[in-house]
C-alpha cells in the first residue's frame, strides 16, 4: 500500500513535470530553441494566483483563468521581443538570451515580491478519497485528471486541427512549410501561447502540491521538466509525457526507498544512463547524417 | 609560413594584454590606490580567466555546448582543498599549494576522461544535458559525503590565493590553451567543429580528439577550483550549481566564441560588472538580465553587424594604405 501510494504522488508529481516538458518540447520542435525561461513562466504562473486570491480576495477559479492568460500573453511577448530577432542567429545565442530572460522573470519577481516564500492559496478543494487502505490526497487527484485531459486535448489538437497540422509542418522543415502558405510566424506565437497555458497550469498545481512559491521556484522544476524532454526524445510530444511521468516517479520512489538527498542525483542518473543507451531519447528521431 | 607568424603575434598581443594589466594593478596597489573592494575582486578575475579560457575550448574550439563545468571545477576544488589540508602541517605553503592546484585539476581531468568517454558520443543539445546532469550529481553527491564536509562546506583551507600567484596560474592556461589551439591537435579539434564528417574522412580520430579537447578544459577547470578554494576560506557544494556553469558560458559568448582573448576580457568585464553594480543592491540582477538580452539582440541585429563590418573596413583601408 505504501508503495501504491508513493507511485500515485509520483505520478501527480510526473504529471506537473510532463506539462511543463510539453512546454520544452513543442517549443524545441518548432523554433529549435532550448527555452530556458520556460521554467520561470511556472512561477510567474503562480505568483498571479498568490495575488489574485491572497491579494485581491477573487475566487481560486478566477485566479487560475487569469494565471493562463497572464502566462500566454508573457510568452507570446517574450517571443517577439527576445527571441524573434535571433532566429538566423546561432543556438548558442539563443541560448543566452533564453538565459537572460529567465534572469529577468526571476529578478522581477523578487523585486516585487521579496526573495521569502509566499503561501499559495488551496486551489483544489476535493476531500481525499479512501481506497480500501490507499489515501490519495485531493491535490494529486485534480493533478492527475486534469493533466490528463490536457494531453488528450493536445493530442488531438496537433493531430486533428489545421493549426496542428501547420504546426508539425513547421517543425519539419520551416522554409518548405512557408512556401505552402503557412505563417511560420503565426505557428510559432501559437506554439508559445500553448507552451506558456501549460506551464501556467503546471504552475497551479506545483504551488497547490508544495504550498510555497518563491522567486527562484520555477528554475529547479524547469530544469527536470527539461530533463523529462530529453529523457523521452525532445521534440516528441508522446515522448514529454512519458519522460515526465517516468521522472516523477523515479523521483518519488528514490526519495521514499533510498535516500530524499539523492533523489536528484538518480533521476539525472538515469537520463545519464537513458541517454547513453538511446542516444536521442526514448522516442526521439533519429536523424541521418549527410555529407 | 606568413599565416604561422601572424598567429604567433596574435597570441603575444592577447599575452601582453594580460601582463600589462596585472602591471598596472601591482602598480596600482604598490602606490596605495587600489581601494579593498577592488583588490578582492582580483583573485576571483583570475579565476573566470581560467574557467573561461577552458570552456572556450570546448565551446568554441570544438563547438560542443557544455553545461557542466562548474562540475569539474568543484571536483578541483574538493580534491585541491582537501590535499591542502591534509598536507597543511607536512608541506611548506610554496611547494603545497602550486601542488594543490595540480591535484585538484589532474582530480577533475579524471572525471574529464569518465565523463567525456561515454557523454561525448552524444550530440548537441544531449550533450548539453548530460553536462548539465553530471555537474547536478556531483553537487548532491559532495553534499552527502562525510569527508567534504556535506552541506555545511569544507572549512579550514588556508587561504593561499595570491593576485600574483593567480595571475601565474592565468599565463600558465593562456599560454597552454592558445598554443594547443595553434597546433596540429588544435586544428584538427577546430576541424570537428567546422565538419566532423568531413574530418572523419580525412583521417582525424573524432573520440580522441574531442576528448583531449575536454580533459583539458576539465583540467583548467578544475585548477581554477583549487584557486577558488584556497581563496575563500569555506567551500559549500551548493556554490556550484548549474547557474555557475550557465555564468562561465555566458562569458565566453560575450567574448566570442573561440576567441581566447575576448574570454579574457569578457571575464573580467563580467566579474567587475556585478560588483559595480552593487550600489543598486536590489535591481543589480535585473540590470545584468537586462545587459544580456540587449548585448545578445543587438550583436545580431543588421544594422550593427553592417557597422561592425564598416568599422573593420576602414580599419583595414587604413593599415593597408600605411603598409603600401
Amino acid at each position: 500500500m505504501d508503495f501504491l501510494s508513493n507511485l500515485i504522488s509520483g505520478l501527480s508529481l510526473g504529471s506537473i513535470y510532463a506539462l511543463i516538458a510539453l512546454g520544452y518540447t513543442m517549443v524545441y520542435g518548432i523554433a529549435k530553441m532550448l527555452n530556458f525561461a520556460h521554467g520561470d513562466i511556472i512561477m510567474v504562473g503562480a505568483f498571479t494566483v498568490i495575488v489574485c486570491v491572497n491579494m485581491c480576495g477573487l475566487p481560486t477559479w478566477v485566479g487560475a483563468i487569469l494565471s493562463v492568460l497572464v502566462c500566454v500573453l508573457l510568452g507570446v511577448v517574450i517571443e517577439r521581443v527576445a527571441y524573434k530577432p535571433l532566429r538566423k542567429s546561432p543556438p548558442l545565442t539563443v541560448l543566452i538570451t533564453a538565459i537572460g530572460v529567465s534572469y529577468l522573470l526571476q529578478s522581477l519577481a523578487q523585486l516585487v515580491f521579496g526573495s521569502g516564500l509566499h503561501s499559495f492559496p488551496k486551489v483544489v478543494s476535493i476531500p481525499p478519497v479512501q481506497l480500501g487502505e490507499l489515501t490519495i490526497k485531493g491535490d494529486a487527484l485534480a493533478t492527475l485528471a486534469v493533466s490528463a485531459l490536457i494531453m488528450v486535448a493536445l493530442t488531438l489538437f496537433i493531430g486533428k486541427t489545421r493549426m496542428g497540422k501547420a504546426m508539425r509542418a513547421v517543425s519539419e522543415d520551416k522554409d518548405a512549410a512557408e512556401l505552402m502558405g503557412i505563417s511560420v510566424n503565426k505557428t510559432i506565437s501559437v506554439t508559445f501561447a500553448i507552451g506558456s497555458a501549460l506551464a501556467a497550469v503546471a504552475g497551479i498545481f506545483y504551488g497547490s502540491t508544495y504550498g510555497f512559491i518563491g522567486p527562484y521556484t520555477g528554475s529547479m522544476p524547469g530544469i527536470k521538466a527539461f530533463v523529462a524532454a530529453v529523457f523521452g526524445g525532445i521534440g516528441s510530444i508522446p515522448g514529454a509525457m512519458i519522460g515526465g511521468l517516468a521522472l516523477g516517479i523515479i523521483e518519488n520512489l528514490s526519495k521514499a526507498y533510498i535516500s530524499t538527498e539523492l533523489s536528484d542525483a538518480i533521476v539525472f542518473g538515469v537520463l545519464i544512463v537513458v541517454l547513453l543507451l538511446k542516444p536521442t531519447g526514448l522516442l526521439g528521431k533519429k536523424i541521418k547524417e549527410k555529407v | 609560413m606568413m599565416k604561422r607568424k601572424k598567429t604567433s603575434i596574435k597570441n603575444y598581443i592577447t599575452y601582453a594584454i594580460a601582463l600589462g594589466a596585472f602591471a598596472v594593478m601591482m602598480l596600482l596597489i604598490a602606490t596605495g590606490n587600489a581601494t579593498r573592494h577592488l583588490q578582492s575582486m582580483l583573485v576571483p578575475i583570475c579565476i573566470n580567466i581560467v574557467l573561461a579560457a577552458s570552456l572556450n575550448l570546448v565551446v568554441g574550439v570544438l563547438g560542443e555546448l557544455s553545461l557542466g563545468h562548474a562540475g569539474f571545477m568543484s571536483v578541483g576544488a574538493y580534491a585541491g582543498c582537501l590535499f591542502s589540508l591534509y598536507m597543511q602541517e607536512i608541506l611548506p605553503t610554496a611547494v603545497r599549494f602550486p601542488l594543490a592546484m595540480l591535484v585538484g585539476g589532474i582530480v577533475a581531468a579524471v572525471f574529464g576522461v569518465l565523463v567525456g568517454v561515454p557523454v561525448l558520443r552524444l550530440k548537441g543539445d544531449y550533450l548539453a544535458i548530460v553536462t548539465l546532469a553530471f555537474g547536478e550529481i556531483i553537487r548532491s553527491i559532495i553534499i552527502n559525503l562525510n569527508f567534504t564536509g556535506g552541506a555545511a562546506g569544507l572549512k579550514g583551507t588556508p587561504q593561499d590565493a595570491t593576485f600574483p600567484a593567480a595571475f601565474i596560474v592565468v599565463m600558465i592556461t593562456l599560454v597552454v590553451i592558445l598554443n594547443l589551439v595553434n597546433s596540429k591537435q588544435g586544428r584538427a579539434i577546430m576541424s570537428l567543429r567546422d565538419n566532423t564528417i568531413a574530418a572523419e574522412s580525412c583521417g582525424i580520430h573524432v573520440s580522441y580528439y574531442k576528448l583531449l579537447a575536454f580533459v583539458v578544459a576539465a583540467f583548467f577547470a578544475g585548477v581554477a577550483g583549487a584557486l577558488y578554494g584556497h581563496n575563500y576560506s569555506i567551500l559549500t557544494a551548493s556554490t556550484f550549481d548549474y547557474n555557475k556553469s550557465i555564468e562561465i558560458l555566458v562569458i565566453v559568448v560575450l567574448g566570442g566564441m573561440g576567441s581566447i582573448r575576448g574570454s579574457m576580457i569578457a571575464a573580467v568585464v563580467m566579474t567587475v560588472l556585478p560588483e559595480a553594480l552593487r550600489f543598486m543592491s536590489d535591481y543589480r540582477m535585473l540590470i545584468y538580465a537586462l545587459v544580456l538580452i540587449a548585448i545578445m539582440l543587438l550583436n545580431a541585429s543588421p544594422a550593427f553587424s553592417k557597422l561592425k563590418g564598416n568599422l573593420k573596413k576602414l580599419f583595414a583601408g587604413r593599415r593597408g594604405r600605411e603598409e603600401a
